[in-house]
């Protein structure tokens, strides 16, 4: 539509800060909360509507020392009193909810949200307060201020809490003991420069309601616009890593600690350094892997078509086929997290205590977006012709699916391969922008009442 | 050159339940259900619909708005030209063949779109509907009774007319089922390489 400026001027005042900007946070909280009236709801939020960051007062030199986020399920903006005429106009997707869409995300199997903690499968999951703090010592400051902030609501429980800390303080690594952190889709609008090898700034409307996206168009947005307007969907994963089933896996695919470390790169698409297999295919190269500008300079295509570097099934080329796939500046999500769990010691055997990795992954349509991903690069076992492979990591495995690694003369094919991860808990939330919040928080009666119809 | 021994007889096409999918030598034909799938496996836009014999595919069948004949008829030109100014700009689907119909039935114009490709439509559907927007597909689809008007910012509402609009096969043959595209243009290419060492050896 002409009339729209070709590049978006962002609400950064208006956006909350979470898919925005990265924060220097080194400790988490998550609080899935439910709304057993909806006057408590609203006044729970009305009083920490100051507290969320805006893209504006949030930078990545932000002085403060924790950063709140908070965002709804369908069932937590009806429990906030929001009318049926508004609901409806969400998409279905989001109305569902992702426990009821179990079979299209590919949460079977143990994966399945029967098997959930949390209550995050209940219709009863309102909304979640998402603390990310400088350290564990403000995290429990603050989530000791929450507490007593809902014990003097009334009304407001919390359903379930994840803490969650960085398990190396020095440099984001997941439990697996990969580095993390290595590619984001860079926002157009935001100034900051895609980096070599990457996907040109993406247009704002792929993450925030009421912006021109990829396709060219500003797409219909839930009524009225003002409660969508500047506002994002999040999907939240919580993935267990059974690190002890990885390592005894790696210890089996090889002799040699080269060996294992070789099988782990394939896996993954990188070496546990981040240095990816295309641009280091025989052995791990560490600085080429904490280098940014250079650690996602490559493409699948003309460099390594056939996957005897990075195995068309590894991780992150399903998540990322990069020039071997189309559209793919239609299916950039940002992802916001980290782990929860203690570090399993090098040496140590599997201790059964839950580790892993719990993020929420931001973006404009959930089923467009993140249902895709899910449905295709990571549960399609006919992914790129594979014929029966899963994300080696975050697809749903039950030992009946293999992995191919392309090798000369002969590929290497590992049959049944075990289950490294356990989806424990997942959910749709709505992010709003802050004006939005100020609505829902004071029931406003474009929200809260059928609007009336103009003759 | 003999590559596979030629049976005497012609073979019967069979009805199977469990299509081998490997073995392109004996033709195969899959009789599906009335609504269009073996078993429901939830798709994101609604249940999925199987890989057959004769590959993934749709039918599109729906009514077009009076008057309006001559105006589809005229993309036919439209799309030739655009596939001679870039031949793969339809690549994205992995197609086999298109084939478009305009019919009548009593006082009534249809219009109907029948793809045949390897690409699992339902899982890339918003991939297809990024090229029906490129290559102008949508001036037709304009013209059907029943498209959304909202089409260009309600992604969802053109797969939904599509769903709702496509009419599922009850029986589909192949004679060298399974076979995509891609392998046939492989198989094409080696047959070249072969005739071009054998001029070379003359």
């Amino acid at each position: 539509m002409s009339w729209l400026p070709r590049v978006a001027m962002l609400e950064v005042d208006d956006i909350q800060h979470f898919l925005l900007t990265r924060t220097p946070a080194l400790a988490a909280r998550y609080e899935f909360l439910t709304f057993r009236k909806s006057v408590a709801g609203r006044a729970w939020l009305a009083g920490l509507i100051d507290k969320v960051g805006t893209g504006k007062s949030v930078g990545s030199a932000s002085p403060d020392s924790r950063w709140v986020t908070l965002a709804f399920t369908w069932n937590g903006l009806r429990a906030l009193g929001v009318d049926e005429v508004p609901l409806e106009t969400f998409p279905e997707e989001f109305r569902q909810g992702m426990a009821a869409r179990a079979e299209i995300v590919g949460t079977t199997g143990a994966n399945h949200p029967d098997h959930w903690v949390g209550e995050l499968a209940s219709p009863a999951l309102h909304a979640v307060a998402v603390l990310f703090a400088r350290d564990v010592a403000e995290r429990e400051r603050c989530k000791k201020e929450h507490d007593r902030y809902l014990s003097r609501i009334g009304d407001v429980d919390v359903l379930s809490g994840l803490d969650l800390e960085a398990i190396h303080p020095g440099e984001p690594r997941e439990h697996f003991g990969y580095r993390d952190r290595l590619t984001h889709p860079v926002i157009e609008g935001t100034g900051e420069e895609a980096p070599l090898g990457s996907l040109p700034p993406i247009k704002a409307g792929e993450f925030f309601l009421g912006y021109l996206d990829e396709g060219g168009s500003r797409p219909v947005m839930p009524q009225p616009e003002i409660l969508s307007r500047n506002g994002s969907y999040l999907a939240y994963l919580r993935f267990q890593e059974h690190v002890g089933a990885f390592r005894d896996f790696l210890r089996q695919q090889g002799q040699t600690r080269d060996e294992q470390e070789l099988v782990a790169a394939k896996l993954m698409g990188r070496w546990r350094s981040g240095a990816p297999l295309v641009l280091a295919p025989q052995k791990d190269d560490p600085a080429l892997g904490v280098d940014l500008r250079r650690t996602n300079n490559f493409d699948y295509g003309k460099m390594d078509p056939y996957g005897y570097g990075c195995p068309v099934g590894a991780h992150i080329r399903r998540m990322n086929p990069r020039d071997t796939a189309d559209n793919m500046q239609r299916r950039q999500m940002i992802r916001r997290g980290g782990t929860y769990g203690s570090l399993l010691a090098e040496d140590a055997p599997e201790d059964g205590a839950e580790r892993g990795i719990a993020a929420f992954i931001g973006c404009a349509s959930l089923i467009r977006q993140f249902e895709f991903a899910m449905n295709v690069w990571v549960n399609d076992p006919r992914f790129k012709d594979l014929g029966n492979e899963r994300d080696p990591f975050v697809g749903t495995q039950d030992g009946t699916f293999d992995m191919t690694i392309p090798k000369r003369p002969v590929r290497k094919k590992i049959k049944g391969l075990p289950a490294f991860t356990t989806i424990r808990g997942g959910a749709y939330f709505f992010l709003p922008g802050i004006r939005a919040l100020r609505l829902l928080a004071a029931g406003d009666p474009a929200l809260v009442q059928k609007p009336r119809k103009v003759s | 050159m003999v590559t596979h021994v030629i049976p005497k007889e012609p073979l019967e096409p069979q009805v199977v339940e469990t299509a081998s999918e490997t073995d392109w030598t004996k033709p195969q034909a899959m009789a599906i259900p009335k609504e269009g799938y073996f078993k429901v496996e939830q798709g994101r836009y609604g249940p999925l619909f199987p890989r057959t014999p004769a590959c993934h595919g749709f039918t599109i069948i729906a009514k077009i708005k009076p008057g309006t004949e001559e105006e589809i008829r005229q993309y036919g030109k439209k799309l030739e030209n655009a596939l001679a100014g870039d031949p793969y700009v339809l690549a994205p689907l992995q197609l086999h063949y298109l084939r478009w119909v305009l019919f009548a039935i009593g006082q009534d114009k249809y219009f109907m779109y029948q793809g045949i490709f390897d690409t699992d439509f339902d899982k890339y559907t918003e991939d297809a509907v990024a090229l029906f927007t490129q290559t102008g597909i949508n001036t037709i689809f304009e013209k059907l009774e029943g498209f959304p008007s909202d089409w260009r910012t309600n992604v969802p509402a053109f797969i939904k007319f599509l769903r709702e609009h496509q009419c599922p096969s009850f029986l589909e043959y192949g004679e060298y089922p399974y076979v995509t595209a891609v392998e046939i243009k492989k198989a094409l290419k080696l047959k070249r390489a072969f005739s071009d060492m054998l001029d070379q050896m003359q």
